[in-house]
């Protein structure tokens, strides 16, 4: 062994009486973990290559395997831990920056968990959703600043293009060749049957999901991948991709041994070339230069679609923000720096940006200080875990939320967080076929919707506790949230109390 | 205050849910009469109040000074009163000026000084201000209410006034001698909240420039609401509902131009599944205010009564969740929280119903416009 083994961080046991070597194992192991030892007629396993993705777990039929976290210790050390040190070992082997996949996993605070929701007693009743209407209906888009009659004095009723969800959560960008054929179906079938919308990201539209157009989100990002008047023309609404949460300031690489005949298809790009998307858009150097993309993007669409530009969570997220919102488009989208992500420099992923929570609470006062608020909608990602974290981005002043990981547990994801293999054991982020038909995309779907909609049941029961039936009356109403265990910094900017106050 | 001793919160320093009750009436012929009717049907209603707030708004009370504003001002020290009245002449003609009459009552105390100005924009100032005559008497009423501590105007229409007091709305009524005004329409409000605050101003109705408004009820949008208007040069200094609810309706009236049942399915929205039924011009223009003025809608309880130049409108929330009952006799219509409080004043009405939840009730001046009240109408028999 080299001096900077590894050992590995996970073993594979197995309960040796409960096991019937029936090699399931070994044969949904994408990663080779497991093999069949003829000689002692025993299964083995290989945990070095074992990335903790519960395949195998979740298919044996006796429940003979488990994954446990290794008890393999460095000499205990607050400051020097063992991945620090491993990851020193790494980078001194290979000289490589090192890759991760998934939203961090490092301690940040979640803001999420220290803002506790609001419920109505005595003073005014809370309302019973079974018994009385509750609206969740949500319209995404520019509104009219002033209101126009005609000469008989009848309203105007024409508006910009506006996008109307069912329920307040969409599903964000992850594009094909990120995940598979498999999960873009299951995302669109759920989209069309729940009344919101999928995201094509930056890879195209595969010509058999032109079908699914009116609950499509079409981006557009720096690579231009699979960008044609058909494409822009396709979905309901176009999204300029600026910035991801997970990996704010640079660009994406979706290695060529991903780019099979479909893929190298919707991209527009040569078989088994590798798609690298810059991290600037080319023609973007400045404000005024979105401004030009935006509107090149609504003449090319006559001014049908709402144009969306998703930016991630950083510093100066407010200023920017209010930028946008003077640049023509209809609709902001921010990615928080706990988003996902399919491939990102671990150390951009684990440091750069800011929470999600942090950047709505402070971009949604920044747009009413300004009184820009209503020209502009606020779309907000980045690690939306449960419904609980929609109503309180909501109440923070969200029109709608994005959610990817969560719709991605429901399609079996295990958050390994090792996308950047290719060897998803579950068929989501994998171009392997047979893989790729792990994932049945009418079941997938099915999970999708019963997902969103129990999470919209729930929803509906804490706005009726708080005395409110339509979701536009929760929307930026801070009083219905209260800090817990937050400092007066931290409350400022979130704009709320501390609970009890 | 310093943390350490007790202190008893001020209005605006903590938001605070009240109960109420409210009253309206108006004679659609412009017939003048005294505030003596509103006292008499709010009393019936002593026990949905709590001593804590009590007020009235009549309207055509002021013919002699129609075309001018009148300001009501409460003050807490004649430096605020010195520092209101160099405002006031910075910015105004000031045409008629004096304490408002009162009369010692033993239960209504504390009382601040209580002035009343008759005042016009001064000509060059509203030229070089390029505001119509409303906008800049709105801004120069938020300014003192937000900027001079110890003054606070709580009333700033034309040819109609606020009266509003700490205690029980009767009590308030006679401590202003409402008996000695005559109005064409009066709305009254007798306060439940379930603090302390003590202070005149928080008392309702709540009103700027001729817009006043009594409310009943908790809305559970407050903050949404309150963060949306504020973006349109409102400050919402006392945290009631009533102060937004009245801002809402400035905006949404007389900024944006919409007619009041316009105010009414933006503020009472009807549920979108019931504006999927309706024709196709109904469900677009509908659809059309629902959607620009989201953050508008109210929800959560709320019966109110607005007063206007030359009319009321009375709303109840969408699902209906505060009492709110009206009244037709002659010329005369009647709104009240509760039945009685109309038949104390008018025991054999024409007509009474209870109005449907976010369906506004009209009653205007026949001078004004279409006269009646119309709107959705629930009749009731056997009553």
């Amino acid at each position: 062994m080299a001096i900077n083994y590894l050992y590995p961080d996970f073993e594979v046991q197995r309960n040796e009486s409960r096991c019937i070597t029936c090699r399931v194992c070994e044969r949904q192991c994408a990663n080779l973990v497991h093999h069949y030892d003829a000689e002692t007629g025993r299964m083995i396993s290989d945990e070095s290559l074992c990335v903790n993705c519960h395949r195998c777990v979740s298919l044996c039929p006796t429940r003979a395997l488990k994954i446990v976290k290794t008890d393999h210790v460095f000499k205990e050390n607050a400051n020097w831990k063992g991945e620090v040190i491993q990851d020193i070992y790494r980078q001194a082997e290979t000289g490589g920056v090192l890759l991760a996949s998934m939203g961090t996993p490092k301690p940040y605070p979640v803001y999420w968990d220290k803002m506790l929701i609001n419920a109505s007693q005595v003073t005014n009743p809370s309302i019973d959703p079974l018994r009385e209407p509750m609206e969740t209906t949500t319209f995404l888009g520019k509104k009219s600043t002033s209101i126009r009659r005609d000469e008989q004095g009848k309203l105007i009723t024409e508006t910009s293009p506006q996008l109307k969800l069912d329920i307040p959560i969409m599903f964000s960008a992850m594009s094909y060749g990120s995940i598979s054929y498999n999960a873009h179906k299951s995302l669109a079938l759920a989209a069309q049957r729940l009344g919101t919308f999928y995201n094509t990201g930056e890879g195209g539209l595969h010509e058999d999901f032109y079908r699914y157009g009116a609950n499509t989100i079409v981006q557009v990002a720096s690579g231009r991948f699979g960008v044609h008047p058909g494409y822009l023309n396709a979905g309901s609404a176009i999204e300029i991709k600026m910035g991801q949460g997970a990996k704010p300031g640079i660009g994406g690489h979706l290695p060529g041994s991903k780019i099979g005949q479909d893929i190298s298809k919707t991209r527009m790009i040569p078989l088994h070339s590798d798609a690298i998307s810059p991290a600037p858009h080319h023609d973007i150097y400045s404000i005024e230069d979105l401004r030009q993309l935006v509107f090149a993007l609504k003449e090319a669409t006559n001014y049908t679609k709402p144009i969306i530009v998703k930016v991630a969570a950083v510093h100066n997220i407010s200023a920017i923000a209010s930028g946008i919102a003077r640049s023509g488009a209809d609709i902001i989208a921010i990615d928080g720096f706990r988003g996902g992500t399919g491939a990102a420099p671990a150390r951009i992923r684990d440091n750069v940006g800011i929470p999600i929570e942090l950047a709505l609470a402070s971009v949604d006062e920044r747009l009413r200080a300004e009184g820009i608020r209503n020209q502009v909608s606020l779309v907000v990602g980045g690690s939306i875990r449960s419904s609980a974290d929609v109503i309180k981005a909501i109440a923070l002043g969200a029109d709608a939320i994005y959610i990817a990981t969560s719709a991605l547990i429901a399609l079996g994801c295990h958050l390994c967080r090792t996308c950047h293999s290719g060897k998803c054991n579950w068929g989501i982020a994998t171009q392997n076929p047979e893989l790729v038909k792990r994932l049945n995309p009418e079941i997938g779907s099915e999970h999708l919707v019963n997902l969103l909609t129990a999470w919209n049941h729930e929803i509906k029961e804490m706005m009726g506790g708080m005395g409110i039936n339509s979701i536009e009356a929760l929307k930026g109403n801070r009083l219905m949230l209260r800090g817990i265990a937050l400092c007066d910094a931290e409350l400022k900017i979130l704009g709320i109390s501390h609970a009890g106050a | 205050m310093d943390g350490y001793h007790q202190h008893q919160y001020l209005e605006g320093e903590v938001r605070i849910p009240s109960g109420c009750a409210i009253s309206g009436i108006i004679d659609r012929s412009g017939k003048r009469f005294s505030g003596g009717d509103a006292i008499t049907s709010i009393s019936v209603m002593h026990d949905r109040s709590n001593g804590l707030g009590g007020g009235f708004a009549g309207y055509g009370i002021y013919p002699e000074y129609e075309d001018f504003t009148a300001l009501h001002i409460f003050y807490y020290s004649s430096e605020a009163k010195r520092k209101t009245e160099e405002f006031l002449e910075e910015h105004f003609d000031l045409i008629n000026l004096s304490k408002i009459p009162t009369e010692k009552h033993k239960a209504i105390t504390d009382e601040p000084l209580i002035w009343r100005y008759f005042i016009m924009p001064l000509p060059t100032k509203l030229v070089s201000s390029q505001l119509d005559e409303d906008e800049y008497t709105a801004r120069c009423v938020i300014r003192i209410n937000k900027e001079i501590d110890g003054s606070y105007v709580f009333s700033s229409g034309k040819n109609m006034g606020v009266f509003k007091a700490v205690g029980f709305p009767e009590d308030v009524g006679a401590f202003y001698r409402l008996d000695d005004y005559k109005g064409y329409s009066w709305t009254v409000h007798g306060r439940y909240p379930t603090n302390t605050p003590g202070w005149w101003g928080g008392a309702h109705p709540f009103s700027l420039l001729s817009y006043s408004v009594v409310h009943n009820g908790e809305i559970s949008s407050y903050d949404a609401n309150r963060r949306f208007i504020e973006m349109y040069g409102y400050a919402c200094t006392l945290k009631t509902d009533t102060e937004v609810i009245t801002y809402m309706i400035d905006y949404l009236h007389r900024r944006q131009g919409l007619a009041l049942e316009e105010v009414a399915s933006v503020i009472a929205a009807p549920f979108w599944s019931t504006i999927e039924r309706k024709d196709k011009e109904e469900r677009e223009a509908l659809t059309y205010l629902r959607n620009t003025f989201a953050s508008m809608l109210i929800t959560g309880p709320f019966s109110i009564i607005l007063g206007y130049n030359g009319g009321l409108m009375a709303l109840n929330d969408r699902l209906k969740l505060r009492s709110m009952v009206a009244a037709e006799k002659g010329d005369k219509v009647f709104i009240a929280s509760e039945e009685a409080a109309i038949r104390i004043i008018e025991p054999n009405p024409d007509k009474l119903w209870y109005p449907i939840g976010g369906k506004p009730v009209i009653a205007e001046l026949y001078t004004t416009g279409q006269g009646g009240a119309h709107g959705h109408q629930l009749p009731v028999s056997g009553l």
